[in-house]
């Protein structure tokens, strides 16, 4: 009876697996196909001749080397900005006591129900006014700060004992000093959790650049691939190898860093 | 900081609601009006206000319900006790979640292809005539949630599995010695002591798919026939394609009421859940 059960489950995940991974692995194995190759029925699942030339095309004639250098500067950029500010107001709401410190918190809180798309059309005019659209600046300002963020590393903070820092401050560290060489270093791999969630998050959005990003150079990938969908719809190949490339760096992130992720999703959900 | 980038902009886009911010106002601020409620009288008499209601509502109330249960179901096979490499097939599952949207909606169109595209050449193997996923109307969002629960469902499972990891074994031990089968358990012991968790998956859920926007805007554009146009994607189309800014604003500031309505709901029922 168990072993019937087992393999009953076995197959239930292992085909589970199966469908899950099927999109994937056939968007790598069409971008490998000669051009057309993939419009014909049955639809070939593997490559009979493999060719890199949709790669070589997108980075030659299709600037496609731009479009993963503003998609790397803005990651990284909102990345690191987002790890300063989110670990200072995490360390201010967890550690200092201020009047309204709870209220305030909780206001943080209830805003995570207020959808971003209501703040988008404001904050287009306020970096218009300041001339940052279609700038690096103007879409990285958004994603500088976040509730979650802060949510994430004051959780954290809590846990670091107040001996610990008033010992700092007996030694002569001032606020800076103690936030610097005592709390970053104590609070590493949380570090690395929001770090994940960042750039991932910045790489993969879509709509912000979408608003922001006016000139074709300045596309970030994912909107590249979109405006490119509507030129080259019919080049199902080449469109794979777009696809491939913009998954790509977060897949790789993703694979050598995904504990912390796993980690952060579970933290976030406990008290959330 | 986030008072200024995030709270001004929320009282901001309200009171750009209440204006008739267009082209000519983001020119020069002076030709901007004050015009009161009018953008949210206009919105109810817009046809297409209510079909991306109408549709977004389908694809939230069908997609999101679907996309848990595809959740909580993968969570139970992965946490079975009898299943060994749990981590390998947890990482499997959570591919589609770290891919980027843009990417995986250009490759779902192709598997939705009416000719060439896999899932109707699977469909065909098991005798099913081919679909025009993308086509036809009344397939296009089905196919929107189809990707989506593909796409999400690996996520809110790693959150069932820390919520079911949390479950003390005892309680299943004097369960099994009462002599309940495995439905009896699940029904009066999983599904109560996941209630927290439920609540939380439900309501993060709900919040991510009401802002339904990508999907549509690189598979259909919204169509066919307008099939599958969002609320927020009829707001960008009005906003930042025909500058109408503050009527795109009032459209936004519905969909923060109803995603608000919406989570009141869901702590409100799950309090009375607990009550009952």
């Amino acid at each position: 009876m168990n072993r019937i059960h087992k393999i009953f489950l076995y197959a239930l995940l292992i085909s589970t697996a199966a469908i899950t991974l099927s999109p994937i692995v056939w968007m790598l194995s069409v971008s490998l196909m000669p051009a057309g190759a993939s419009s014909t029925y049955p639809p070939p699942f593997l490559p009979d001749d493999v060719t890199l030339e949709h790669y070589e095309n997108l980075f030659t004639r299709l600037n496609l080397a731009r479009y993963l250098l503003n998609s790397t500067v803005i990651a990284v950029g909102v990345t690191l900005l987002s790890l300063l500010i989110n670990s200072m107001a995490g360390y201010a709401f967890a550690k200092y006591r201020f009047r309204g410190r709870d209220k305030l918190f909780r206001l943080l809180l209830a805003g995570l129900v207020i959808p971003a798309q209501v703040t988008m059309l404001p904050l287009f005019l306020m970096l218009n006014k300041m001339g940052f659209i279609n700038t690096y600046v103007g879409v990285m300002i958004p994603g500088m700060a976040s509730v979650f963020g802060i949510f994430l590393m004051r959780q954290y903070m809590l846990s670091i004992p107040d001996s610990l820092i008033d010992a700092a401050r007996i030694d002569g560290a001032g606020d800076f000093m103690v936030y610097w060489r005592l709390v970053i270093p104590l609070c590493k791999p949380i570090f690395v959790t929001l770090a994940i969630f960042t750039f991932m998050g910045t790489w993969n959005d879509f709509l912000w650049p979408l608003i922001v990003m006016t000139d074709d150079s300045m596309y970030t990938l994912p909107v590249a691939l979109a405006n490119l969908m509507g030129e080259h719809a019919q080049d199902t190949e080449l469109m794979m190898a777009g696809s491939v490339l913009t998954i790509l760096p977060v897949m790789l992130v993703f694979m050598v860093l995904q504990k912390y992720y796993i980690q952060g999703i579970m933290m976030g959900s406990v008290k959330g | 900081m986030i008072t200024v980038f995030f709270f001004f902009p929320v009282v901001a886009a309200l009171f750009m609601s209440f204006t008739d911010f267009d082209i000519y106002g983001l020119s020069d601020i002076g030709f901007v009006r004050f015009i009161g409620l009018s953008n949210y009288a206009d919105l109810l008499n817009d046809p297409l206000f209510w079909t991306a209601l109408k549709n977004t509502f389908y694809f939230v109330l069908v997609g999101g319900p679907l996309s848990i249960a595809v959740s909580l179901g993968a969570a139970l096979l992965i946490n079975s006790r009898l299943v060994r490499f749990k981590s390998f097939f947890r990482l499997m599952y959570f591919v589609p979640v770290v891919a980027t949207l843009v990417s995986v909606a250009v490759v779902w169109r192709y598997i939705y292809h009416p000719r060439f595209g896999l899932l109707n050449f699977a469909l065909d193997k098991i005798g099913i005539e081919p679909i025009d996923w993308l086509g036809d109307p009344v397939w296009a969002m089905p196919a929107i949630i189809l990707l989506a629960v593909w796409k999400n469902f690996g996520f809110n499972m790693i959150i069932f599995i820390a919520g079911l990891q949390n479950i003390p074994e005892e309680l299943y031990e004097a369960a099994r010695i009462d002599g309940a089968n495995a439905v009896s358990q699940f029904k009066s012991i999983t599904l109560p002591m996941l209630a927290p968790t439920m609540l939380f998956v439900g309501i993060i859920t709900m919040i991510g798919y009401f802002q339904l926007f990508a999907e549509p805007y690189v598979m259909t554009q919204g169509g066919p026939v307008n099939s599958t146009l969002s609320i927020v994607l009829y707001m960008y189309q009005e906003g930042f394609r025909w500058w109408n800014m503050g009527y795109s604003a009032s459209l936004a500031f519905v969909l923060f009421l109803i995603i608000f309505i919406g989570t009141l709901i869901q702590l409100r029922v799950q309090k009375r859940g607990y009550e009952g």
